[in-house]
Parts: structure tokens; C-alpha cells; sequence
């Protein structure tokens, strides 16, 4: 009896400790996350001049949107689309991607919401926000 | 076998601490791990944080 239960002990403090080890941090290094990454840096070049011209803003789930598409030349206002809902796909998928990374695809609609805040509170001064009460700068 | 008694409402804690921790999302480590990625993301330098950058890459 007293070794079933040392052995039960044991078993559960090697279990808590997994587990505040798996708590600690989110497992973001994977090449499925790398990849949407490295393709969200790649097209940031393109978009960055969109984000401080007011063309392209930040939206509160997460995303971006076209806000003013006035401001771009006829002739590249496809193409700002075109970066925005690739841009989107690329978001969608990597709260997706870390949420199942870490075994949790439950997780997904919050790291999009902490995802939300921190795009916005990281945005350079200048860029457009869209909330409930509409385009405000940043 | 009074030590059972002892032990068992231990083990329940420990038991229901590991599902706690398991269930609920770990929101600091989210939104670090969200920093992480827009840094990258967004290229951005980290020149308010001097301590912690690194010279040359």
C-alpha cells in the first residue's frame, strides 16, 4: 500500500511538472508556423507603405483591411487586395497553426485575440486601427 | 493507514492542478510568443530594449 501510493506521488509530481513546463511558454518554432511567417515577412515590405500612406489599416480580430482605397493608383489597387486577403489567409493560418502546434485547436480564437492586441499596440505610429467606433490613427 | 488520509486529498490537488493548468489558456506566454513573431514579422528593432540585443547578426 505504501509503495502504491509513493509510486502514485511520484507519478504525480512528474506530471505537474510536464505540465508547468508545457505552460511556460507556447511551442512557436515549428515549420508549419516558420513557413507562414517567413511569408508574412516577405510580403510586410509590400504592405508597409500601404500601412503608413492610411490605404491599408489594422482590424480589432486580428486582421487588415483596405480602408482608403482612393489613395492607391488605380492601377495597384488590385494588387493591394490581392496582398490584404493573401495577408489575411496567412494570419488565419498561423493562429490556426500555433493553436494545433500546441495541441490545443480550442486555443485558436484566443491567440487571435492576443495576436489583435499586440499587432495594434505594435503598430508604428500613424498606422489605422479599425474598432467599433470606426478608423482611428494610431 | 492513517497516512492514507494524509496523502489522498494531496494527490487530488495535485491531480486537479494539472488539469487547471492544462485547461486554461496561458495568455502571458501568448502574447509573448505574439511579440516574438510581430517583431519578425515587422522587422522591428528592439532599440528600447538595449540590455537584451544582440550586436551583429
Amino acid at each position: 500500500m505504501k509503495t502504491l501510493l509513493k509510486s502514485l506521488l511520484a507519478l504525480l509530481a512528474l506530471l505537474a511538472v510536464f505540465n508547468v513546463y508545457a505552460a511556460a511558454d507556447l511551442e512557436v518554432n515549428t515549420p508549419g508556423v516558420n513557413a507562414i511567417k517567413n511569408s508574412m515577412q516577405a510580403r510586410h515590405g509590400q504592405l508597409s507603405a500601404y500601412y503608413a500612406s492610411g490605404a491599408v489599416g489594422l482590424t480589432m480580430d486580428g486582421m487588415i483591411a483596405v480602408r482608403d482605397a482612393g489613395s492607391v493608383p488605380l492601377a495597384a489597387r488590385q494588387a493591394v487586395n490581392a496582398l490584404v486577403a493573401a495577408e489575411n489567409q496567412d494570419r488565419s493560418a498561423l493562429y490556426a497553426e500555433i493553436a494545433n502546434a500546441n495541441g490545443h485547436p480550442e486555443w485558436q480564437a484566443e491567440i487571435r485575440s492576443t495576436f489583435a492586441q499586440r499587432w495594434v499596440q505594435r503598430a508604428q505610429r500613424g498606422w489605422w486601427v479599425l474598432s467599433n467606433d470606426g478608423w482611428t490613427q494610431k | 493507514m492513517r497516512k492514507v488520509w494524509m496523502v489522498l486529498p494531496l494527490a487530488a490537488f495535485a491531480l486537479t492542478a494539472c488539469v487547471t493548468i492544462n485547461i486554461y489558456f496561458p495568455a502571458a506566454a501568448a502574447e509573448k510568443a505574439a511579440d516574438k513573431i510581430i517583431e519578425e514579422v515587422w522587422q522591428i528593432q528592439q532599440s528600447d530594449k538595449p540590455a537584451t540585443v544582440k550586436e551583429a547578426k
